[in-house]
């Protein structure tokens, strides 16, 4: 009996391909969407995990110096007390345009080495001149040809950007042959030690939670990537119960006649979860293809951003997971569930005889429509009270939640009204027909047109923060980047000679120098300029204070970036702790893309705290026009390779590079997004099609062709997707401000002026009524070949 | 002449046998003409073919002198939509507009909208106070009653009646009935009426007979 039932049941699908297609489709897009994101964080995760456990050190309690350098003296006077620790110096190597994190460890009492990929490397290999330099093939890719480092040892676990050494190849390389980053405590301590307090009150003990690691500066990233997922998924799922809707309404004489030839109730039902559940596995199945794809296709640039925004390693090749294919496929069934849900209860509730009418149901739509209307108010009003009460980044995401599930819900009643409001002032008879034809259809239709919403308010809020952030950072680069040259000397011996050389030829040269220390319990650049126009006329400041430059020459302040303002609370008028140097901030400026906090104070207070630092990098101040000759003369006379100098707007090029790198992800998801809500609105409008003719076949029996039909169904679906696109406008933007004021000030420390991009909006207003009207295409294309027999058959006695 | 049905056949798609090869009638201005037959005889085909819904195979139509063969999918729209109106046995009012709008509907789409006539007809239908109702909200006799202001309110050359009374109880069905010659002889159109009940077509000027593919 039951095989009987589920042939004539699947029989379905084989007369409806098209429809099966869409299903499998929409559903394998939910999950492909979702999938890719869980798969790029899942990704970014296992990398910084595998980075973590590969610095063994990660895992200690650590000794740091506020001033981010310990001395040697001070390691020695530790290990004679009996201290068992084991000394790290980390620095950042330059390398022509490449950057190479350096960390140099004591070989012998170093927890862990990491693995290399020919087994375990000899330690006297490692410790002997000219030493070794453990790294990815990544970093040995990225590193110039002709840099002069020690033989590489690949360590495939190894962060891209990253080298494991000896500390004394180290303290060569990086030129601070006396002095230590950090200490760490290893395990086994003997008794009776005496304390850290004595032998080195400079030092702070840190514990391994404290430390900001990868994992916790790019949450909010990851954060961000997963509420992007969400919502595809969301969207996707719009499809599928567009689907399984009109599959639940297609087959519901067949269902009653089963019913009537005896299949019970409870089987009719366990027979139809059944094939939900096999095409939600299959679905999900190529979902979970599609979604690898996706990553593997996003993940380069994904992982270029966490380098450039958070420093945070993550390689750029995709691991298939156990736990990525099971949550995939968990997605594909809860989306099937939730989208076959009203099916199934329907199904359930079915009495055997009765059936449901059009109008009927659009009443009782219009009632649920008002219900809905009131749980949407109700979720913004929730989504603003989160933001207040909930903390940081989840109080945020809370409010945008709020906003958009509610604006959602409420608007089928509120194109409801504005399509009341048009019916009122039509005159003509074919527009009066429209529009109470509209709302007769809009039950139907509005979970598609709820989906179209999102994804346009979604476009018009990250697009208004992706502009706006871009106007703001190529502003900023602007300002930031005066210098028409920047150099990067050998070493400080030409540095010097080069400084010297320049100072009749150029107009000003402006030494870029700066420490290494710690600021609010992270690594930072303490830098300090040139007390010049420069700096005073150009420097991209947010808040400061008055006589701000002269007082920064004299030493009597600093200035420091918004995400460390931010972050530690510390503005204009607060004293900060910049290692032994306790000292007033005068100003905070805006410092996009930097992951770190950081300082500048002025060059002459900063050389008299840290005398030994490099003097390899410098700022030319020339007429633009001079600008190329110079750095052709200066390579000549130096002798120093194509990387040593670059021109400003090189290095603006390189920024911007980054800078739309960052947001391309966001671009795709946004794109796929609105693409799926078309989608979903052409589902839609196919599920309501067989409820269409009985409204269409009259009308057209009055006199109208079935070519302005089809042209109506056009206009109507134009209509409808105009209208939302025109609500969604002031949601995108309110979107966008909490994406901006909210969002972007936690996730990434710093708050961006909003601007507003009318164009932008124009474009999109197009689209979607581009979108509409290709979704009505299938439709209407449908209509217009209509034989008219099939529409003589809705009159006919036997209906 | 109003309408002439000339030699007309018609077969559907596949289907192996012809609906009828050699069907001709003609119907006066004002006249009234009942066509009766059985189940699957091919009344409602024929009536199709008189309104301009379907197409036929050969043979010629006219309405007005006016060779459907010569009408194109506009040209038939336009004539459905000023000349000629239809009632059917299903009502099939447009159930998203009003009892009002639906009642000006044809006449507006055919730019023949008369308010007082057609005030002249809600108020002799009966139907004023249901006028702001949707027809979901209304009897089968009160819908039928729509249906028939609906097609009249174009005042049409030809109105076109497929079972009219089918869907309704004995009396009101008589009561419709009676309403429609009614109105149709005041206004003086032509009526052709498909029915199964020869008590019905015995109150119509002239029956017709429609059995296997002949008319008697």
């Amino acid at each position: 009996m039951n095989r009987t039932a589920f042939l004539a049941l699947w029989s379905h699908w084989r007369r409806q391909p098209l429809q099966l297609l869409v299903l499998v489709l929409g559903l394998s897009l939910a999950t492909g969407l979702w999938s890719a994101v869980q798969a790029i964080n899942g990704q970014a995760r296992a990398s910084y995990a595998s980075a973590a456990a590969q610095l063994a050190g990660n895992q200690l309690d650590r000794l740091t110096s506020p001033s981010g350098r310990i001395p040697l003296e001070t390691y020695a006077e530790l290990r004679r007390a009996g201290w068992q620790l084991s000394p790290v110096l980390t620095g950042r190597l330059r390398l022509g345009d490449a950057r190479l994190r350096l960390i140099g460890v004591d070989v012998l009492s170093y927890p862990v080495i990491p693995s290399t990929g020919g087994g375990e490397i000899a330690p006297d290999e490692i410790l002997t001149p000219p030493g070794r330099l453990l790294a990815s093939a990544e970093t040995r890719d990225d590193l110039p040809e002709d840099a002069d480092l020690p033989p590489l040892v690949l360590a495939p676990n190894l962060p891209p950007g990253t080298a494991f050494t000896d500390i004394a190849t180290a303290a060569r390389l990086l030129n601070r042959p006396s002095e230590l980053s950090y200490l760490l405590i290893l395990p086994d301590q003997p008794m009776g030690l005496p304390s850290l307090q004595e032998i080195a009150p400079d030092l702070t003990r840190q514990p391994p939670s404290n430390q900001a690691d990868a994992a916790q500066l790019t949450d909010s990233f990851h954060l961000n990537l997963t509420a992007f997922g969400l919502l595809s998924f969301a969207v996707g799922l719009f499809i599928v119960n567009g689907t399984v809707g009109l599959a639940f309404e297609q087959r519901r004489p067949l269902m009653r006649t089963l019913r009537a030839l005896g299949l019970p109730r409870r089987n009719l039902t366990a027979l139809v979860m059944g094939e939900l559940l096999a095409l939600a596995l299959v679905a999900g199945t190529l979902g979970l293809v599609l979604g690898y794809l996706i990553a593997a296709a996003l993940l380069p640039d994904v992982a270029a951003t966490l380098r450039g925004l958070y420093g945070a390693p993550v390689a750029g090749g995709l691991t298939l997971r156990p736990l990525w294919v099971a949550s995939g496929l968990g997605m594909a069934l809860l989306g099937t569930a939730i989208a076959g849900a009203q099916g199934v209860w329907r199904l359930t509730h079915m009495p055997l005889l009765a059936s449901a009418g059009l109008v009927g149901w659009a009443d009782a739509a219009q009632k649920s429509a008002r219900i809905m209307a009131l749980c949407g108010v109700a979720l913004i009003v929730a989504g603003v009270l989160a933001a207040f009460l909930l903390p940081g980044l989840i109080g945020g995401f809370a409010l945008l939640a709020g906003l958009l599930m509610g604006a959602a819900l409420t608007l089928p009643i509120l194109l409801h009204t504005a399509l009341a409001l048009l019916s009122r002032t039509s005159r003509a008879p074919a527009s009066v027909w429209i529009w109470a034809d509209l709302r007769a259809q809009l039950p139907g239709l509005s979970l598609a047109l709820m989906a179209l919403l999102l994804a346009l308010a979604t476009n018009i809020g990250v697009g208004t923060m992706v502009s706006s952030f871009r106007l703001t950072f190529t502003g900023w680069l602007d300002q930031r980047l005066m210098s028409e040259l920047y150099l990067t000397a050998r070493d400080d011996a030409q540095g010097a000679a080069i400084a010297e050389w320049l100072a009749p030829r150029a107009d000003a040269v402006l030494p870029i120098r700066a420490a290494e220390i710690t600021l609010a319990g992270q690594p930072a650049q303490l830098y300090g300029v040139a007390d010049h126009a420069t700096y005073r006329d150009h420097w991209p400041l947010v808040a400061q204070t008055p006589d701000l430059w002269d007082r920064l020459a004299r030493g009597e302040t600093v200035i420091i970036n918004e995400q460390l303002a931010r972050s530690a609370d510390i503005w204009p008028g607060d004293t900060i702790d910049l290692g032994n140097w306790q000292i007033e901030v005068g100003g905070v400026y805006s410092d996009y893309g930097n992951p770190a906090p950081e300082a500048i104070a002025g060059l002459a207070p900063l050389l008299n705290r840290y005398p030994d630092i490099e003097n390899r990098r410098f700022g030319i101040r020339i007429a633009p026009d001079k600008a190329d000759a110079l750095a052709q003369e200066l390579r000549a006379t130096f002798d120093l390779p194509d990387g040593a100098i670059t021109d400003q707007a090189a290095v603006k090029s390189l920024s911007l590079d980054i800078f739309e790198k960052t947001f391309v992800v966001t671009a795709a998801l946004n794109v796929l997004t609105l693409g799926v809500a078309s989608f979903a609105i052409l589902t839609s409008l196919l599920t309501l099609w067989n409820k269409r003719l009985p409204h269409l076949a009259p009308v057209w029996a009055l006199g109208m062709t079935r070519a302005r039909l089809a042209r109506l169904e056009v206009l109507r679906s134009v209509a409808l997707a105009g209208l939302t696109a025109l609500l969604a406008l002031p949601l995108g933007l309110i979107l966008a401000w909490v994406l901006l004021a909210v969002i972007n000030v936690q996730a990434f420390g710093w708050r961006l002026p909003m601007h507003l991009f009318p164009l932008d909006w124009l474009w999109l207003f197009l689209l979607a009524l581009l979108a509409g009207a290709a979704a009505a295409a299938i439709p209407a294309r449908r209509l217009h070949r209509l034989p008219p027999a099939a529409l003589l058959r809705i009159f006919a006695d036997e209906r | 002449m109003l309408l002439e049905i000339s030699n007309v056949a018609k077969t559907y798609p596949k289907a192996k046998q012809p609906v009828f090869s050699d069907i001709s009638l003609t119907l006066a201005k004002g006249e009234t003409l009942a066509l009766t037959g059985e189940s699957g005889s091919g009344k409602s085909t024929l009536l199709h073919l008189a309104g301009a819904l379907d197409q036929f195979d050969s043979g010629e139509i006219t309405l007005a002198g006016e060779p459907y063969s010569q009408l194109d999918d506009k040209g038939r729209a336009a004539l459905r939509r000023t000349r000629v109106a239809m009632v059917f046995q299903q009502f099939n009012l447009i159930p998203s507009m009003t009892v009002a709008q639906n009642l000006a509907f044809h006449a507006r789409l055919g730019d023949r909208f008369d308010a007082a006539w057609l005030g002249e007809l809600t108020n002799r239908l009966g139907l004023e106070p249901q006028v702001d109702k949707f027809p979901e909200h209304l009897s089968g006799g009160q819908q039928q009653r729509v249906a028939i202001g609906r097609a009249l309110a174009s005042r049409p050359d030809l109105l076109l009646a497929d079972e009219p009374t089918g869907n309704l109880d004995e009396a009101t069905g008589d009561a419709v009935l009676a309403l429609m010659l009614d109105l149709v002889r005041a206004s003086g159109t032509a009526l052709f009426m498909v029915t199964h009940s020869p008590r019905i077509a015995a109150q119509m000027d002239r029956q017709l007979h429609l059995s296997a593919g002949r008319l008697q």
